[in-house]
């Protein structure tokens, strides 16, 4: 260590910097929102936020309907997004012939990159008519957003998923192969349980994706404040409600909602991430 | 296609239209915006937007040295944005409170008045409706088109956020500061009311007149049929005034913006886009 050049020295500092500050940020917005939310959590107000009705006018406040928006869009476009997104992963590592798969991977990367208001914006021409004629009612309802939100989702999965399926060891697969397993069995029997862990993370990071996007659920979800029934119900998520009444009063009990919808976001991503890591130190099943 | 783009860019109130083209320079006699160099940022009620795209267009065309964005977001959105310094000029189409102008020291411009319509889709054989039916209807206590003497099916409503100043307004005026259901789906600018309501057969919605065009239905309300005329006459009065604020003074580029509006070039483009000129 003592023969460090200067160089070398400064290369570690700065990158001991960069990550400092990286691991920084989210304890910074946890603790900003914690600062913001504090006053709300020792009031007293805080159980006539787990209620029914958002009415400001009337004082109530009640933000159960959109935490239940929450769980049915991000819910549903999972139900939709993991068995594509794992599959996808396994036709590209098991049976896409070598041109496709590289296709289908760039495809699935550039779709990594498109902005989600781009499907939001397409959708509400393309597929809420269809939803319309569907389900009756306006078209806007949380299964066109789960629908649209699983085409955000799919990518991250896939991407995610085949990594790990293929960081399997070269050895298990050619002595499986080598056995004379087919690919059924391949898949079953080593990738599977070799990756399972794997895909649970890209399996959570996708739900990530899903819970944290606002413009597909705002745009298509329909927004209303009732208690959701049902796919077809109009509904509101917590990110479309921090988008929708972001600009309010500031000293208004409604701008502090806006810290607890952002802070009940932000321990839904932590839980998801302490599950991971306690996940990541247990054996297979 | 161009509409199509035109709609993306205000219904989600993100896109700042920054419009912009070499124009040939044709000075007007008093023209406010001699000399002036810079950008000038307007954001808030989207009622505003189609008619000060506009302007700004004409502006810029003989002024190339001078930018104006336009972005929506509501008129509580363009208030306070003001009041934090982020945009020169505020589009309010509700009057700022009290409050809102003593914590600020707005100073607050009118330059149109403005109905409120309600709207349907143009399949919907329904004309008119009552102002009882109405508030019991955004209430949630009519819920089917055949109480109003449509076909049988259910009614989808629309409403606007709390950031907007339509919405203040249409509740006041037009609902009596009736309850809206919860069950109301949510839009976030006129303009994605207008493609809500025109893409759906069963809605029913409120729209700033000046947004409205063929693609809805406006209802007549107790037999009065909204337009620019009925709200002159009084005889319409789901109607508002439609604002431009400033933090304190305005700063050059936004006075010119705001004398602009107020002379008669300015006056003719909120007749043609629908609003009753103020002077």
């Amino acid at each position: 260590m003592s023969q460090d050049t200067p160089q070398e020295r400064a290369l570690r500092a700065g990158l001991g910097l960069a990550a400092l500050l990286a691991a920084a940020a989210p304890l910074m917005i946890l603790a900003f929102l914690a600062y913001f939310s504090w006053p709300l959590l020792t009031s007293g107000l805080l159980p006539r936020f787990f209620t029914q009705t958002w009415n400001p006018a009337a004082q109530q406040w009640g933000l159960l309907p959109m935490m239940l928006g929450t769980v049915w869009v991000a819910g549903l476009a999972m139900l939709w997004a993991a068995p594509l997104g794992i599959g996808l992963a396994l036709h590209l590592v098991l049976f896409a012939p070598r041109g496709l798969a590289r296709l289908l991977q760039a495809v699935v990367e550039f779709m990594t990159g498109i902005p989600t208001v781009v499907y939001a914006f397409a959708a509400l021409f393309l597929l809420v008519p269809r939803m319309r004629g569907l389900l009756g009612g306006s078209g806007f309802s949380i299964l066109t957003a789960s629908l649209v939100l699983a085409l955000v989702v799919v990518p991250t999965i896939t991407l995610v998923a085949r990594e790990r399926l293929e960081a399997v060891p070269r050895r298990q697969v050619q002595a499986a192969l080598a056995a004379g397993a087919d690919r059924w069995q391949l898949c079953r029997r080593v990738l599977l349980p070799g990756a399972w862990k794997g895909l649970v993370t890209a399996l959570v990071l996708g739900s990530g994706r899903a819970v944290g996007d606002t413009l597909i659920a705002l745009m298509l979800a329909g927004n209303s404040l009732a208690l959701p029934t049902s796919w077809a119900s109009s509904g509101r998520t917590l990110t479309s409600h921090i988008a929708l009444i972001f600009a309010a009063d500031f000293a208004s009990p409604s701008f502090k909602a806006v810290f607890l919808c952002g802070l009940i976001l932000f321990l839904y991503s932590l839980a998801l991430v302490v599950g991971l890591r306690l996940l990541q130190g247990r054996r297979r099943p | 296609m161009r509409r199509f783009l035109t709609a993306s860019a205000i219904l989600l109130s993100l896109c700042c239209l920054v419009l912009w083209s070499p124009g040939s320079a044709q000075a007007a006699g008093a023209d406010p915006f001699q000399g002036l160099t810079g950008t000038l940022h307007i954001a808030g009620g989207t009622a505003h937007i189609k008619c000060e795209t506009e302007a700004a267009r004409m502006i810029m065309r003989a002024h190339p040295q001078v930018r104006i964005t336009i972005a929506g977001g509501g008129s509580g959105v363009g208030i306070q944005q003001v009041c934090q310094g982020l945009i020169d000029l505020g589009n309010t189409g509700r009057p700022p409170t009290q409050a809102e102008i003593k914590r600020c020291g707005l100073k607050v411009y009118r330059f149109a008045v403005d109905g409120i319509a309600v709207v349907v889709n143009p399949s919907n054989p329904v004309a008119g409706i009552s102002k009882a039916d109405l508030r019991a209807v955004f209430a949630g206590r009519i819920t089917n088109w055949r109480r109003l003497g449509g076909k049988d099916a259910p009614i989808d409503l629309y409403t606007r956020d709390a950031n907007s100043g339509t919405r203040k307004v249409f509740w006041k005026k037009g609902l009596g500061k009736g309850a809206i259901s919860p069950k109301a789906n949510f839009v976030a600018s006129n303009a994605a009311m207008k493609t809500a309501v025109a893409g759906d057969p069963n809605a029913i919605g409120y729209i700033s007149l000046g947004v409205a065009d063929q693609s809805v239905k406006l209802l007549a309300i107790d037999g009065v049929a909204p337009s620019p005329q009925a709200v002159k006459e009084g005889r319409y009065r789901i109607a508002r005034g439609l604002f431009m604020v400033t933090k304190g003074e305005p700063k050059p580029l936004a006075r010119a913006f705001i004398q602009f509006m107020l002379s008669p070039r300015g006056q003719k483009l909120v007749a043609k886009h629908g609003f009753l000129p103020v002077k």
